[in-house]
């Protein structure tokens, strides 16, 4: 049995535990970040809208989730520059289509103005046609707020982890926690594979299952409850592409279905908001694909069907019976800090949760200096977004630059190759590091090149590649393996 | 940046490719064939089948013998042949274009030609694009993807299959995939009859008792890391009936729902396209709408026989031979479009004084139907009557000159 011991365990590897491993990495602490899935972000993250809110939904003075939204706006602006994330910056508009959502539109703009939200501005029809003249004609105003964007939520996480593990926090994946018992002031986590993590402090940042860690840790009893939202991700040649995010007037559950420029130059239309029983339910239905295009098409102009390159869903960590964050320490058990019900605006708030859980951590009794020096990684080249004289000069470097592997989204072997280097062995790692095959064709003319590549990159069959996780494998064997039976 | 010049730039180096590029260099064109793959061939070399060249090459052949053939008619030319290089985009510079052209081995640079030949091909249209419900799972191949894996690689995508589609691929991988010891549990197609030929319905699915479930749409995949299986269940009034959904097991679901020409960058270059074919509109001399452009193969639109894809391509070659030497007859000055019955129409533009050879496609099935084809004055110009007609067969005719600037084409069962 494996014993290690460390000042500080996170669990979970999504974007709450990820910004919290980034923002522990600055002190000269032990840390590691137990991840269950194969990889990071392969859990609530990966199916995220991927907006940055704009601080104009909740208030920031009566709820903890409207204030680190907030505070997480601004950091992300600040990330963005240092890391190695698509961040697009276009704003959001919120559109009304009655007087009664007028009505709330106002009511949004007055929190939006309450909150401090920089030049945040309602608008007449005229003005939101002027801003986004794929907006249905029959808007009647809206608002306009150019400080939120989109970004990539796996690209983010990565980038956090990969920042993280530089500067010395260590990352288990595979690593599910069953067991989670304290002993003279120290944590021993345990995981399915009988793998031992002792720890000072722990950070329940376990996404949709931060229940199950926060009761078998003796912590506080809540229930998650998923609430699933579908998303559906049209092509990058759609018409319906709008320059900024549209935004419905939200309900009382959900912020209602948008229609998103994503950061990576594809539209994605959705998510709906339903409770469902099982977290790891991940389908997506037709009921529900013909709800968003229509909601969707109600908003903007060029929403077809025709356009459409996948979809998928994902589920909010919701806590039964509560719309807020919870973000404390636990009252049941020492040196444990809850980070539950990160739902919707928990990607916006990331930064800022984190910054808050280091608060908390050293309220009580964590200890420990800020590192003197503290490193970026090096940006990976994104061949998409060169020049070909710029391609030109980074094919000297590197003849790998040249070599287009992904053709709908122009990924190159170099691209390939270095997010293999980093760590993304399965096919999904490679595609949310990359956007290699989330492009028209959806990885029909690629998937093989990049098993190929991973392959010559970690020494293995080609038949050892996962989709994702353990029991997700793509090729069953060799021709030859099974017999034909004549009837 | 390195500039090569060309008289005549073939973008794709499968059967199209190849077989315009023969012609060009026949005719003492300087040209390239830019492909991307690090061999020529292109979906042939998948193709172990046979069935292939009997109109082209008067013989049946296997797929990569056809692609052999073609390559050996190239040895003896000045074609030369980058592999492993992609075309980014073609743009326009004094009459002449410039494509830009990304390769491991040649580098970055551009390549100027007077004309281009566009014979990319097509992809196929995946589950995510017909918005199959269900879970992500692996398991879920296309089902070219699925026979390169088989018949490139040496392969297996599972154990037991069902294939959603019966266009021509899906039914010759049911074939593949039972010989190969993998069980094929049956194939589910949307439409009340078979996207693909009739002899590839009886050589692949009834020689092997393969169920042929039509007018039935998968309503879920299930499995959570790998396929499981699929839910699926009969059309009532074009929705699924849930009523009779049921399930089937299985560890592999191919798809095989049509094909779509990959015509991004012609797009983006400004080429106008048709919204039906998704190919490019061409005149009479398979010209797109920028003067030089010429498309040909499943690029232009998707074909049932590469005899074909080879024929036309040979066409649009000998255009853009004629236009490189001054000769080409640019006087196409009349419409025809597709009316009740259908489909589409290819080329869409011919030369009211020379008459033109078109290929098109109905929309129904029938055992006989009649093509009328009329003038803007509703007059008939000219009619025919067709045997064996349904959408997946490829249906070709011929109109003399008229003295209009538009025709009409329609299709009706007798």
């Amino acid at each position: 049995m494996l014993h290690s011991y460390y000042d500080t365990a996170i669990i979970g590897g999504g974007a709450t535990g990820a910004a919290t491993a980034f923002e522990l990495a600055h002190y000269k602490l032990k840390c590691v970040l137990l991840e269950a899935k194969a990889e990071c972000g392969f859990g609530v993250s990966k199916a995220n809208s991927g907006i940055v809110h704009g601080g104009f939904h909740y208030s920031a003075k009566d709820t903890l989730k409207g204030r680190l939204e907030l505070r997480g706006n601004r950091l992300f602006h600040e990330l963005a520059k240092k890391l190695d994330f698509e961040f697009y910056p276009c704003g959001i508009l919120a559109a009304a289509f009655s007087e009664t959502e007028m009505e709330q539109i106002r009511k949004l703009h007055q929190c939006g103005l309450a909150n401090g939200v920089e030049d945040i501005e309602l608008c007449n029809r005229e003005r939101m046609l002027e801003l986004e003249p794929k907006l249905n004609e029959a808007v009647i105003g809206g608002l306009y707020v150019p400080h939120a964007g989109t970004v990539e939520p796996y690209s983010y996480v990565f980038s956090l982890i990969d920042t993280a593990k530089l500067n010395g926090v260590e990352v288990k994946t595979n690593f599910e926690a069953v067991s989670i018992e304290m002993k003279d002031d120290l944590w021993t986590i345990k995981s399915s594979e009988n793998e031992i993590v002792q720890a000072k402090y722990i950070v329940n940042a376990a996404g949709l299952f931060a229940d199950r860690v926060s009761r078998i840790a003796g912590a506080e009893e809540f229930k998650i409850s998923p609430r699933k939202g579908e998303e559906y991700l049209l092509d990058r040649l759609s018409d319906a592409r709008p320059s900024k995010i549209i935004f419905p007037v939200p309900s009382a559950h959900s912020k209602g279905v948008l229609v998103i420029p994503t950061a990576g130059g594809t539209t994605m239309i959705g998510p709906t908001a339903d409770i469902v029983e099982d977290k790891n339910d991940n389908r997506t239905s037709a009921e529900k694909q013909k709800e968003i295009f229509s909601l969707a098409s109600n908003m903007v102009s060029g929403v077809s069907v025709r356009d459409l390159i996948t979809s998928f869903s994902g589920s909010r960590p919701v806590i039964e019976g509560k719309e807020d964050f919870f973000i404390a320490p636990s009252s049941k058990v020492k040196n444990f800090i809850q980070a539950a019900g990160i739902q919707s605006p928990g990607l916006t708030a990331s930064p800022a949760v984190a910054e808050y859980i280091c608060e908390l951590l050293f309220a009580n009794g964590l200890q420990a200096e800020k590192k003197d020096k503290f490193l970026y990684p090096e940006k990976v080249p994104v061949l998409r977004k060169m020049s070909a004289e710029q391609a030109e000069i980074l094919y000297r470097k590197n003849p790998e630059y040249a070599n287009i592997i992904c053709r709908c989204e122009m990924i190159s072997e170099a691209e390939i190759r270095a997010a293999v280097r980093k760590g993304h062995t399965t096919l999904d790692g490679v595609k949310f590091a990359t956007r290699a095959t989330m492009g028209r064709c959806q990885g029909g003319f690629c998937s093989l090149k990049i098993m190929h590549i991973i392959a010559d990159e970690c020494g293995c069959a080609i038949s050892d590649i996962m989709k994702n996780e353990k029991k997700s494998v793509v090729i069953s064997g060799v021709a030859g393996d099974l017999q034909y039976e004549k009837n | 940046m390195k500039r090569i010049e060309f008289d005549t730039a073939v973008i794709g180096g499968g059967a199209a490719g190849l077989s315009a590029a023969a012609k060009c260099a026949e005719n003492d064109l300087k040209t390239v064939i830019i492909e991307r793959e690090n061999r020529t061939g292109g979906v042939l070399n998948q193709c172990i089948h046979s069935g292939f060249g009997v109109h082209y090459f008067q013989t049946e052949l296997t797929g990569p013998e056809y692609a052999l053939r073609l390559a050996d008619k190239l040895k003896s030319s000045d074609v030369e042949i980058m592999l492993g290089a992609s075309v980014t985009a073609i743009a326009e510079n004094n009459g002449k274009y410039d494509l830009t052209v990304y390769s491991k081995t040649h580098g970055v640079f551009i390549i100027t030609t007077r004309t281009v030949i566009l014979a990319m091909g097509c992809r196929e249209r995946c589950r995510g694009n017909i918005g199959i419900p269900g879970e992500r799972c692996a398991g879920v191949f296309n089902a070219g993807f699925a026979q390169q894996l088989i018949n490139t690689e040496g392969y297996l995508p599972g154990s037991k299959a069902v294939i959603v589609g019966s266009g021509d691929i899906g039914l010759i991988m049911a074939r593949r995939l039972t010989w190969s010891g993998v069980k094929v549990e049956c194939v589910v197609e949307i439409m009340p009859y078979p996207a693909g030929l009739s002899r590839n319905i009886a050589q692949c699915l009834e020689d092997f008792s393969i169920p042929l479930h039509l007018a039935h749409t998968v309503t879920e995949i299930c499995g959570r890391e790998r396929v499981e299986g699929v839910k699926i269940a009969p059309l009532v009034n074009g929705e699924p009936d849930l009523q009779q959904e049921k399930f089937i097991a299985c560890d592999t679901v191919l798809f095989s729902v049509g094909l779509v020409p990959e015509n991004e960058i012609a797009r983006l270059c400004g080429i106008e396209l048709d919204p039906v074919t998704k190919g490019a509109k061409v005149d009479g001399n398979l010209m797109t709408s920028k003067a030089g452009i010429f498309a040909c193969g499943n690029v232009l639109h998707v074909h049932d026989l590469v005899d074909f894809v080879s024929q036309e391509a040979e066409r649009a070659a000998v255009s853009a031979v004629r236009l490189c030497k001054g000769t080409l007859n640019a006087a196409d000055d009349a419409n025809i479009c597709a009316a009740e019955g259908v489909r589409y129409v290819v080329p869409q533009k011919f030369s009211s004084a020379c008459g033109g050879k078109f290929f098109m496609r109905s929309t129904f099935v029938a055992d006989t139907a009649q093509l009328t084809v009329k003038n803007i004055n509703g007059e008939v110009i000219f009619s025919k009557k067709l045997h064996y007609v349904k959408p997946a067969e490829m249906l070709t005719f011929e109109l003399p000159p008229i003295n209009s600037i538009g025709a009409i084409a329609t299709l009706e069962k007798l």
